[in-house]
């Protein structure tokens, strides 16, 4: 194996780096779209058809843009906003435009699994539409949110692996610049294999929670 | 106490309009147990959700306490709904939170100070009979269960009315007992108002004092649960109350009839009220020369009062079987002949007899 151990703990770092900070702020940015297409749709407690219909597509856009092409795409903005494009902080902007529609679409989901009967019980204590929100429908999702978030985390290490484009580093940059182009074997399964265990590692920390907070005996 | 005034609800779905609520006016006095029963698509859910503005009316309004809540500020109207508290056919209770939290939680909205949450939580929830389970998560409940707490849950707010919508439908015969016993101590012990939904009119039956009777969006009829039993007026209701006062001939009395014997007949009567058939038919039994056996009874209580049909052979000389029967209407109970047809009844005057149960 070509790479030093230094080099590989490196890459470690780096993607915990990106998958830690980008679903920070994805996790956010996915929260807030997510809620919002749940609570503007017809029907629902803060109805209003102009904010459901700029969100939805916008969102659909975004989910429907592949990562690398999403990546190169907004390079201007990711200059303006971290003052550089290229490097792991950098990679991170496009890891969130790229993991919050994503996220938001499986928040949207968590938060429609939730029986309508609760809604219609909060409105009959005349909760206020926040209330509702975060008194009724997040709790009651809780559990549904977590193997969301769980699903999204996974997603981001995958989308990591493409962030060398943008030198952003990270395992999956190892595997492609030492193994890959270089013809180790050797760096692509030991890579490989420490994305798995993460991803092993998250699911079951993921399934854990979930089983935790939904309080069946 | 709730008043619906030309109370008119539409649906718009694909340009199509739903007339849920049709012109509905109804008044429920304080104190009441209101009943209204309708088959499923009604309108009776439509009608409660108007009460607490789940659903605001398209046209006409609905008075709670004297205030249209449409009028109100969404300050005042948040008040408001706190004096209305509301049970759920599926409970609607949060999976994710124990039986103290979800009692707790109208106080929690409302900023209430967690001491002052725990008593009256505790209160609550002695008062429906959980006070063991009050750390227990909602799915280790049993359906009843889980409507006492959805009761508490409404009770908690101190509320003036409680509005059920299909509350036991979910909920087996005996649990369904047991929760009507609970919402009957509600109306007394808290003077709590109480407005009911439901499609069976053993619920009525059971507890209600006054009753609506709901077909396509509008009241057909309404009036004391006593009245309404006794003298259901639209083939709606004589439905519904026959599903609780079971007064068709059996057929094996039919087939009894098949034998015909001039000195056999068979009457059916319906009583209501302090006339009770028992005692009269044994009156007749010593003043006429006739035997008297009963071959069916239905006796039910209404508000207290008994109230049902018994279908009696009398035999003996049919002169002095007609002189009998004259004696039994003269006492005020309705008496008809059942003949082999099955049909129609024989006594020539049937038409007066709507007349004679109330004397
Ligand atoms: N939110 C709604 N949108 C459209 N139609 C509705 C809605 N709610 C009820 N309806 C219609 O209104 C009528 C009355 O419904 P509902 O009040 O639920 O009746 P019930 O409770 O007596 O079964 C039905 O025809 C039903 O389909
Ligand atoms: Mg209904």
């Amino acid at each position: 194996m070509e790479v030093s151990s230094e080099i590989l703990l490196n890459a470690i770092w780096e993607t915990l780096y990106m998958v830690s900070i980008g679903l920070f702020f994805g996790a956010i940015l996915g929260f807030i779209l997510g809620i919002i297409l749940v609570v503007t749709r017809k029907g629902h407690i803060l109805e209003n058809k102009w904010v459901f219909g700029i969100v939805n597509p916008i969102v659909n856009i975004f989910r429907s843009i592949p990562f690398i092409i999403l990546l190169v795409a907004i390079i201007p903005f990711t200059r303006l906003l971290v003052g550089t494009a290229i490097g792991t902080t950098a990679a991170i902007v496009p890891l969130v435009l790229h993991i919050g529609p994503y996220i938001s679409r499986l928040v949207e989901n968590s938060l429609l699994e939730v029986d309508g009967g609760i809604v219609e019980a909060a409105k009959a204590m005349g909760a206020t539409p926040f209330q509702v929100i975060r008194k009724f429908l997040i709790p009651e999702a809780f559990p549904s949110l977590i193997l969301s978030v769980t699903t999204a985390t996974i997603g981001l290490i995958g989308a990591t692996a493409m962030a060398g484009a943008v030198g952003g580093g990270g395992l999956g940059d190892v595997a492609i610049t030492y193994g890959y182009q270089r013809f180790d074997d050797m760096t692509i399964l030991v890579t490989v294999i420490l994305l798995v265990v993460f991803v092993q590692l998250i699911q079951m920390i993921g399934n854990k929670l979930e089983r935790h907070f939904r309080h069946i005996s | 106490m709730i008043e619906f005034i030309e109370t008119t609800k539409d649906y718009h779905i694909h340009n199509q309009v739903i007339r849920a609520l049709d012109h509905v006016n109804l008044k429920i006095n304080k104190g009441d147990i209101f009943g209204v029963i309708g088959f499923s698509g009604a309108g009776k859910s439509t009608l409660i959700r108007t009460v607490n503005l789940l659903e605001v009316p398209t046209e006409g309004k609905v008075l709670v306490d004297g205030k249209d809540l449409t009028q109100l500020s969404k300050k005042e109207l948040r008040k408001e709904k706190k004096k209305i508290g509301m049970i759920f056919q599926h409970f609607n209770l949060l999976q994710s939170k124990t039986v103290f939290d979800n009692v707790a939680m109208p106080l929690s909205l409302a900023g209430v100070k967690k001491e002052e949450i725990k008593s009256r939580v505790n209160e609550v929830l002695e008062f429906v009979g959980l006070e063991e389970k009050t750390n227990v998560y909602i799915n280790q409940l049993s359906g009843g269960q889980k409507q006492r707490v959805g009761i508490a849950r409404a009770l908690i707010t101190n509320p003036k009315i409680l509005l059920c919508d299909e509350a036991t439908s979910a909920l087996d015969p005996q649990t369904t007992k047991s929760i009507l016993n609970l919402l009957k101590r509600v109306n007394i012990e808290y003077g709590i108002t109480i407005l009911i939904i439901t499609h069976e009119m053993g619920v009525i039956h059971e507890i209600c004092n006054r009753v609506a009777v709901m077909e396509k969006g509008r009241i057909v009829e309404t009036g004391s649960v006593l009245d309404i039993f006794s003298d259901p007026k639209t083939q709606t209701t004589k439905n519904f109350v026959q599903s609780v006062v079971r007064d068709e001939i059996p057929d094996s009395i039919f087939e009894q009839l098949e034998q015909a014997n001039p000195n056999e007949r068979i009457f059916k009567l319906k009583f209501i009220g302090v006339d009770v058939g028992q005692p009269v038919v044994s009156e007749v039994a010593k003043k006429f020369n006739v035997d008297i056996s009963v071959l069916f009874g239905n006796i039910t209580e209404l508000q207290q009062v008994p109230f049902g049909n018994l279908i009696i052979e009398m035999i003996g000389d049919s002169a002095e079987t007609d002189k009998a029967v004259q004696y039994i209407k003269n006492r005020n109970v309705q008496i008809e002949e059942v003949i082999a047809d099955g049909s129609e009844f024989r006594d020539p005057s049937k038409r007066d007899l709507g007349n004679l149960i109330y004397g």
